[in-house]
């Protein structure tokens, strides 16, 4: 039986190396995959605490936010490919038409 | 019928309604003809209720209206009072002015704006019948403003011109500070009586101690300076004079600056209770009416004659108030309203006539141009000097004869001012309508006098020698009707304040009138001797007393004073206020400044917004792990 604490030590790591691509990558399809990252680590906490606690709340909780992700990647694939038709540019920092 | 007296404040609004509305599409005619009409129904119906007074319960009547105010118990109601001074007043109101009404007519033939002039003047009418009416102290007091702002329209009527247009703010500023008294005078009324109408507060009067009740009279008495032109207030009133003639006569001189001896006499009862007051009053009446007269001995301008010799006049009238002589303030206001508005509107007609010159050195030789005018003017000179047996006599007498019994100083500043008041009544005859011609261009180009021009000044030429028929004098066993008339008005306050029975004698009151007639006389042969019979004295006299004669042509330098004292220092104020505190605190710093300070943390805040979402993303971070840290760590 493996621990609670190590599943949460694993979405703890897999949170981090999300939250650092998005902030470090210049690539938005990598950004954009490193946002499913991140979701994904809240995932498996919620999966953990579900069956640390006995309760199905977690996992229908799960359900919901792939729902809710798999309706994100759509959009925001559907952006990036507008925007690339636009500046012929997946760059993220070429996009700053709102720099004050 | 006295139940319907409001219907005398009704018509001539109708008139302001159908004039101010719809006058330039009538026609000059029928805005004058309509606008006499509405003043001759007015007039109709106070001759109707004062027939009714004596009928009265008590000889009055309160005519309650409506509901006016209502805050608390705050509770003011709009209704009038038929008593016999307001009838008097109405009377004089309406009487007079219908026949300034009718003058106007021709006077104003061919001004562009004739129908805004009838509209003023009804509008006028109307407040100054609220101001008389009214049963308490808050509608006397609408009545007053209301009657000082037609004045202010009416001096400014011709607006164009600087002269006018100054005139008219002075008249309103110089106002307004004795109505701020005014104002103050009502506040205290209400808060130390609870009630404004006139019955409760004179009722209540004998409760009150001194003190409060001469503060009241002395806040309201400096209303009465403001509107009548006493000392130190009364510069507004020969400025005045720009306005057209007919509102000098009926505004200037016959009514509305009458409004302070009537609201003295109509709180007879308080004043009678603040002997302090009183004396006050008697004493700025008296200095007032020796002041004026003399500046009136070398003014020029024959309508400027007149103004000074109204603020004389209104010095008696507040004299004979303030020495407790209600009844004869009342007579004089009377008579004084009758000569005065003969007066004016004859010195108008010479003006019509000599195409708007008023200046007595240019004018001259006209008594036989100008017949109607000339003999009317003279009647009223008469009257104005107070010539054995014309109004003016017996209603100056009077006042004189009760200042005797009061104060024997006064009396004298009375008399002497009655000798000065003659002389330079009939130097403004003498120099305008005898003598040769001196101007052959203004004698070659008069106009003829029109019958409705001198229709009203024949009427009120008799009226200015009979007139004195309302108060003859009692001690020569004589009927005194209009003492009786008003004796129902002074009841409450005899009942408080008995008056000493010290009449005089039959043997001084011949004297006293003997005296003044004389003085009369001889003021009257000195302007003949001086004007007619040998004009190089007066050349002589004004070189010989150089500098005497120059305070008197500059009015004593008041004008120049009030300039350096008020006006110049209220100017530099502004100008202060204008360019340091507007432009430089309120404008550069406040608005400015807000705005500039709004723009430097806009460009502040801007660079947070780099345009890279990197950036974004890790300031949501950091401020994630903040929020959570503080959750965490609590």
């Amino acid at each position: 039986m493996i621990p609670t604490a190590w599943y949460l030590l694993l979405a703890a790591i897999l949170f981090s190396i999300g939250a650092g691509g998005v902030m470090l990558r210049r690539n938005t399809l990598v950004i954009l995959m490193c946002v499913e990252l991140m979701m994904n680590a809240v995932n498996l906490t919620f999966v953990a605490f579900s069956h640390e606690l006995g309760s199905m709340t977690g996992q229908v909780f799960v359900f919901m936010i792939m729902t809710v992700a798999a309706v994100e990647a759509a959009v925001g694939l559907a952006i990036l490919v507008e925007l690339y038709r636009q500046t012929q540019s997946v760059n993220i920092d070429d996009f700053d038409s709102l720099k004050g | 019928m006295t139940n319907l007296i409001w219907l005398a404040i009704a018509f001539p609004l109708i008139g302001v309604f159908i004039n101010g509305v719809f006058g330039k599409k009538l026609g000059e005619k029928t805005n004058g003809w309509l606008a006499v009409s509405m003043v001759a129904l007015s007039f109709i119906i106070g001759l109707l209720a004062f027939l009714q007074v004596p009928n009265l319960p008590e000889h009055q009547q309160t005519v309650d209206l409506w509901r006016w105010i209502t805050i608390g118990d705050f509770d003011v109601h709009f209704s009038l009072l038929v008593d016999p001074l307001s009838m008097i007043m109405t009377l004089v109101v309406t009487g007079v002015g219908l026949l300034i009404h009718i003058y106007a007519i021709g006077y104003m033939h061919g001004d562009e704006g004739v129908s805004r002039f009838f509209t003023y003047l009804n509008l006028f009418i109307a407040s100054m019948l609220i101001l008389v009416l009214s049963d308490n102290y808050l509608g006397l007091y609408v009545g007053w403003e209301l009657v000082g702002a037609c004045s202010y329209l009416l001096i400014g009527f011709w607006f164009f011109k600087d002269s006018a247009a100054d005139a008219g703010k002075k008249a309103f500023i110089v106002n307004r500070v004795g109505d701020f008294g005014f104002a103050l005078g009502v506040f205290l009324i209400w808060t130390t009586f609870g009630t404004l109408q006139y019955s409760g507060v004179f009722e209540a009067a004998g409760t009150v101690s001194t003190g409060v009740i001469t503060a009241i009279t002395a806040l309201l008495f400096i209303g009465a300076i403001g509107k009548s032109a006493q000392l130190p207030l009364y510069v507004w009133l020969p400025d005045a004079m720009e306005g057209p003639t007919p509102v000098s006569a009926l505004i200037h001189a016959a009514t509305m600056v009458t409004a302070g001896v009537y609201m003295v006499a109509r709180s007879n009862v308080l004043y009678a209770l603040a002997p302090q007051t009183s004396m006050v009053v008697a004493v700025i009446g008296g200095v007032t009416a020796l002041y004026a007269a003399t500046i009136a001995l070398v003014q020029f301008d024959l309508k400027r004659v007149l103004a000074y010799s109204t603020i004389s006049q209104l010095g008696y009238m507040v004299m004979a108030v303030g020495v407790g002589a209600y009844a004869s303030g009342i007579f004089h206001l009377a008579t004084h309203a009758f000569f005065k508005a003969l007066l004016f509107m004859a010195a108008g007609s010479v003006m019509h006539a000599a195409n708007d010159v008023i200046d007595m050195r240019r004018l001259g030789g006209l008594k036989n141009k100008l017949p109607i005018t000339y003999w009317t003017f003279v009647i009223g000179g008469l009257a104005l000097a107070g010539f054995p047996l014309t109004a003016g006599f017996f209603s100056k007498d009077e006042i004189l004869a009760k200042t005797f019994e009061a104060n024997i100083w006064l009396y004298a500043i009375g008399v002497f001012t009655a000798l000065l008041t003659a002389f330079y009544t009939f130097r403004a005859i003498f120099m305008t309508f005898h003598g040769e011609p001196k101007d052959a261009d203004v004698a070659k180009h008069l106009h003829h006098e029109t019958p409705v021009m001198t229709t009203p000044l024949v009427i009120l030429a008799i009226l200015s020698v009979l007139g004195g028929l309302m108060g003859l004098p009692a001690a020569f066993g004589l009927p005194n009707w209009l003492e009786g008339w008003l004796e129902p008005v002074f009841e409450t306050m005899h009942r408080l304040v008995p008056a000493e029975a010290a009449h005089l004698t039959l043997g001084t009151e011949v004297g006293l009138m003997t005296l003044s007639s004389t003085l009369v006389i001889l003021g009257i042969a000195a302007a003949m001797w001086v004007y007619l019979r040998s004009p190089q004295i007066a050349e002589r006299t004004a070189q010989s007393a150089g500098w005497a004669y120059n305070l008197l042509v500059h009015k004593y330098y008041v004008d120049e004073i009030y300039d350096a004292l008020f006006v110049n220092p209220a100017r530099g104020l502004g100008k202060f206020f204008a360019k340091v505190v507007d432009m430089g605190v309120i404008d550069a710093v406040l608005v400015d400044g807000s705005a500039k300070t709004v723009g430097w943390l806009g460009q502040i805040a801007a660079r947070w917004q780099t345009g890279y979402v990197r950036n974004y993303v890790v300031s949501i971070f950091v401020g994630a792990i903040v929020i959570g840290a503080y959750f965490f760590l609590r």
